[in-house]
């Protein structure tokens, strides 16, 4: 009939690119909403980014600390992301985590306890009260386990080790997704009313970064090229504390539970630093602050030999540091030949989390797309302009699980999806070979190495306008080289070719990071202007929007809605506490 | 094939921070350059044997194996194939075997190996070979689709403490990375056609589910039978590759062992268990 067929394309009522906590939880929901549902994942299954989240996973139980409660834990995320988050999605978040503990306890995760039989819960950086549930310094491999097995006990279709280039729409509808097998390296057509992408982060943009290989942005570039709308995509997060020693292990993240569990930062000079810059908070301030601080401390010549901060939890016993640290333990002993029970450690801010993404609905996690849906890092809205460690993974379960509820339900609503239109395949097939017919093109590894050490230069921890200028300028060349990065050798397995594909989606993603930051000109969380270094009252009720209209980029801003009055009280009751 | 780095290019794509590195001891080594060679087993889809191919690496302070190994994709053979996520021991995708033994490429430091001598990188030799240092690992995913799910007590209270899950805990540190697989001489030499064999990795997961305080299903059974839990001869291969530091024989196998045998000869414990008495 169609060209489609000769592809076979898959069927099936949801598909979920990605199978991080966002991906798994939104695929287990809906398939227990009767949808069949297919997980595409670029790497091996069980390997996505969260298995890297150290730290925990915010929820108010208040299981160690009976003053937590949903109000203070929305409260702590809004002031945290400096008001610019969706109000609705911090209140739902806060509301719902606790009963997504309750159903990963239920399926098998085994959280560190406290001494009255229930979950241990830690404090964290602009959290009031102790509410990270966690497991050592291994949070996310428990999350992601727990999840996968419950999946894989969920009888869903898994294509590991395949990576997704596009988004087909038909009508303006979704009707699938378009990719490859990297094995293989053959192309590959997957039929769909509803699709989730739950793709993750982009931090590979930056050449310093916590984040793994996946984090190349491909999630949001699709959904753009799609027509979907991006959102708040100034706000990156850098981690004050990255390793800075040696220097392969460079941006690997040394976790905030270091300075939870009373890990103190000291400048060249011996000096407790956070005192100067917030008095109160200290080591536990936002992570905008601390990053900024240290930032300042090395910039203005009193940073440790590498070019860093000392952190040290030296002062705490030797058997307490290794079983709440292990890994961070293990990770000094082994790549730095620190051992963290004596010595220091040296940290230096790395580019952590975005922010900004796929612009969701709070409710459906749906787009402006019909039929695409989005969560976890992709999506934007619930952090605002700054993200408190361990309400990523909270909002992984939470939206996921909303996501795949409403796919669910839309896709079983309609009808079959139509078959892709064939021009549309014909051409998602011809990008996705492009670069072996580009013969005298550039190594794309190249083109991504520069593109890297451009953004961290020009649009990193502090920025001004001229930077963003310049760095707009420097794109511009770079999309050009981008596009013409080339692939030799066969389709079987080949990193050349996959980080062909891979730095397209880096450049797009590049510029709208650019033209938002260019867009709002205050500073406010994790975007800091030196040009403009003040908070804008104004500024605070509008979003950076981002689309894609026929080829050319377009970031105005859109009004947020305005605080509900139940709301506004919660926000501005007084009981918030000092951290305990 | 062999090729020389230019000195400055000696680090990594991925790691490189301009203007940041203030150690002068290092700077200096990164200029003097020493190098060393990096031997890649490489190959196509099943070819076991593969080709020792050489490549001149520039050695970096605190280089791993990984460095390497993507410093050579990134300058030489691009389309060299490796598996890695997160460059920190956390995800259990790098696993591969150095100078002959398995371990996990981003955890193994380049200081700690006699440079004089070229380094060797092969693939897993337990499983087919996808391309270069990339397998097929896939059959380790259908054996976990056969382990009995988690299934929640609803008998008593959800309330327990830490010292009961410790053990739980130590099982769940997994990172699957499939080293303990394949060192298993059980399954090493068995070729494409696996045995009615679980592993190790397999026995860990198993008797991580079976030590939690609150879990209503037991898989002594399923590991005496189709898991293939008594062609274990103890040999503990298994335990000293492991990168996460689980005692997989004293702590899993041979409680899961002991457990089978009396779960199998003593008839009562066997009732006791059906009317959900807790485990031992
Ligand atoms: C080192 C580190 C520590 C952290 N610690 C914490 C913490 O303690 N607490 C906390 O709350 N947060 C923490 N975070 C943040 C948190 O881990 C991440 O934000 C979160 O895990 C993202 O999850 P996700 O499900 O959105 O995506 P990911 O886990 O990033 O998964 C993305 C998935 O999408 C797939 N994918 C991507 N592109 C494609 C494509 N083109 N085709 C097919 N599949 C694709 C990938 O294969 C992967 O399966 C940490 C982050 C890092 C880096
Ligand atoms: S102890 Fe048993 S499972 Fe481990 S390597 Fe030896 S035979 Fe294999
Ligand atoms: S038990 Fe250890 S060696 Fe085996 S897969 Fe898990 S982490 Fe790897
Ligand atoms: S890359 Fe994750 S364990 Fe080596």
């Amino acid at each position: 009939m169609s060209v489609a067929l000769e592809y076979h394309p898959f069927e099936s009522d949801v598909i979920v690119v990605g199978a991080g906590g966002a991906g798994l939880r939104a695929a287990i929901e809906a398939a227990a909403s009767g949808a069949s549902v297919t997980i595409i994942c670029k790497s091996l299954l069980g390997k996505a980014h969260t298995i890297m989240a150290e730290g925990g996973m915010a929820a108010a139980i208040g299981a160690v600390d009976s003053r937590d409660n949903w109000q203070v834990h929305f409260r702590d995320t809004m002031s945290g992301g400096k008001y610019l988050n969706n109000w609705r999605m911090a209140e739902l978040h806060a509301k719902e985590a606790p009963a997504e503990i309750e159903s990963l306890e239920r399926w098998g995760a085994v959280f560190d306890r406290n001494d009255q039989g229930g979950v241990m819960q830690r404090i964290f950086g602009g959290h009031t009260y102790r509410r990270l549930v966690q497991v050592g310094d291994r949070t996310g491999l428990e999350l992601i386990r727990t999840l996968q097995d419950k999946a894989v006990a969920s009888k869903l279709t898994v294509f590991m080790e395949h990576t997704v280039t596009k988004i087909l729409l038909r009508d303006g509808r979704v009707c699938g997704i378009a990719g490859y097998e990297r094995e293989w390296g053959r192309f590959r057509v997957w039929k769909a009313p509803a699709v989730i992408v739950a793709s993750g982060g982009i931090g590979r943009i930056y050449s310093v970064t916590s984040n793994s290989w996946e984090g190349t942005a491909d999630g949001q570039a699709i959904a753009l090229e799609a027509g979907a709308e991006l959102m708040d995509m100034e706000f990156v997060q850098f981690h004050p504390t990255g390793m800075v020693w040696p220097q392969s292990v460079r941006g690997v993240l040394v976790t905030e539970a270091v300075r939870a569990e009373g890990g103190i930062l000291t400048n060249a000079q011996g000096e407790r630093f956070m005192e100067r810059y917030d008095p109160k908070r200290l080591e536990l301030s936002t992570r905008d602050v601390v990053a900024r601080s240290i930032h300042t401390e090395v910039a203005e010549g009193r940073g440790s030999p590498h070019g860093g901060a000392f952190l040290s939890i030296a002062h705490k016993p030797a058997e307490f540091i290794k079983k709440k640290l292990p890994s961070m333990h293990d990770q000094f002993m082994e790549f730095a030949k620190v051992d963290i029970t004596k010595e220091p450690m040296e940290v230096y801010p790395t580019t952590h989390y975005v922010m900004g993404g796929i612009r969701v609905d709070a409710e459906t996690a749906a787009t402006n797309v019909p039929g695409l849906y989005a969560a976890g890092e992709a999506s934007a809205g619930l952090h605002g302009a700054n993200r408190l460690g361990g309400n990523s993974l909270s909002d992984l379960v939470v939206f996921g699980r909303r996501a795949g509820f409403a796919a669910a339900q839309y896709a079983l609503a309609q009808a079959p999806a139509p078959d892709p239109e064939p021009a549309q395949i014909i051409s998602a097939e011809k990008e996705m070979l492009e670069p072996f017919a580009l013969e005298d093109g550039e190594n794309p590894f190249t083109v991504q190495e520069d593109l890297q050490k451009m953004m961290m230069e020009y649009v990193g921890v502090f920025r001004t306008e001229a930077q963003l200028l310049e760095a707009r300028a420097k794109l511009q060349s770079l999309q050009e080289r981008a596009s013409r990065t080339r692939a030799a050798g066969s389709r079987l397995y080949n990193a050349m070719w996959h980080a062909a594909l891979d730095v397209r989606n880096m450049v797009r993603i590049a510029g709208t990071i650019i033209e938002s930051a260019l867009l709002r000109k205050e500073s406010r969380g994790a975007h800091s202007r030196v040009d403009y270094p003040d908070t804008s009252q104004e500024l605070q009720k509008v979003n950076s929007v981002t689309r894609r209209l026929d080829g050319t980029l377009t970031v105005r801003y859109v009004e947020r809605p305005a605080l509900p009055a139940e709301l506004a009280t919660v926000l501005e009751a007084k009981d918030a506490g000092v951290p305990a | 094939m062999s090729t020389q780095a230019a000195p400055e290019d000696a680090t990594s794509a991925t790691t490189r921070y301009e203007g940041s590195v203030r150690d002068e001891a290092l700077r200096a080594q990164a200029r003097t350059g020493r190098t060393f060679t990096l031997r890649i087993n490489r190959g196509e889809h099943g070819d076991s044997a593969g080709r020792w191919e050489s490549y001149d690496v520039e050695l970096a302070a605190g280089m791993v194996v990984l460095d390497a190994v993507l410093f050579v994709q990134a300058k030489h053979a691009p389309d060299l194939a490796v598996r890695w996520n997160c460059k920190a021991a956390k995800c259990g995708s790098c696993a591969a075997e150095v100078n002959g033994r398995p371990r996990l490429l981003c955890k193994t430091r380049l200081e700690d190996f006699n440079l004089a001598e070229p380094v060797l990188v092969q693939p897993m030799q337990t499983f087919v070979r996808i391309k270069d240092l990339v397998t097929d690992v896939s059959w380790n995913y259908r054996v976990n689709e056969k382990i009995i799910p988690f299934r929640a007590r609803t008998d008593r209270p959800w309330k327990f403490y830490q010292r009961d899950v410790e053990k739980a805990q130590e099982m769940r540190q997994c990172i699957e990375c499939f080293l303990c697989q394949d060192v298993c001489h059980v399954l090493r030499y068995s070729g494409e056609e696996k045995p009615a064999f679980f592993g190790p990795r397999f026995f860990v997961r198993a008797a991580g589910l079976d030590f939690h305080p609150m879990d209503a299903e037991d898989r002594v059974g399923q590991l005496r039978g189709e898991g293939g839990i008594g062609l274990c001869n103890i040999t503990k291969c298994c335990t000293e590759v492991c990168p996460a530091n689980i005692h997989i024989t004293d702590d899993a196998i041979i409680p899961e062992k002991e457990r089978a045998v009396d779960a199998f000869d003593d008839p009562f414990r066997g009732i006791f268990r059906r009317n959900g008495a807790p485990k031992p």
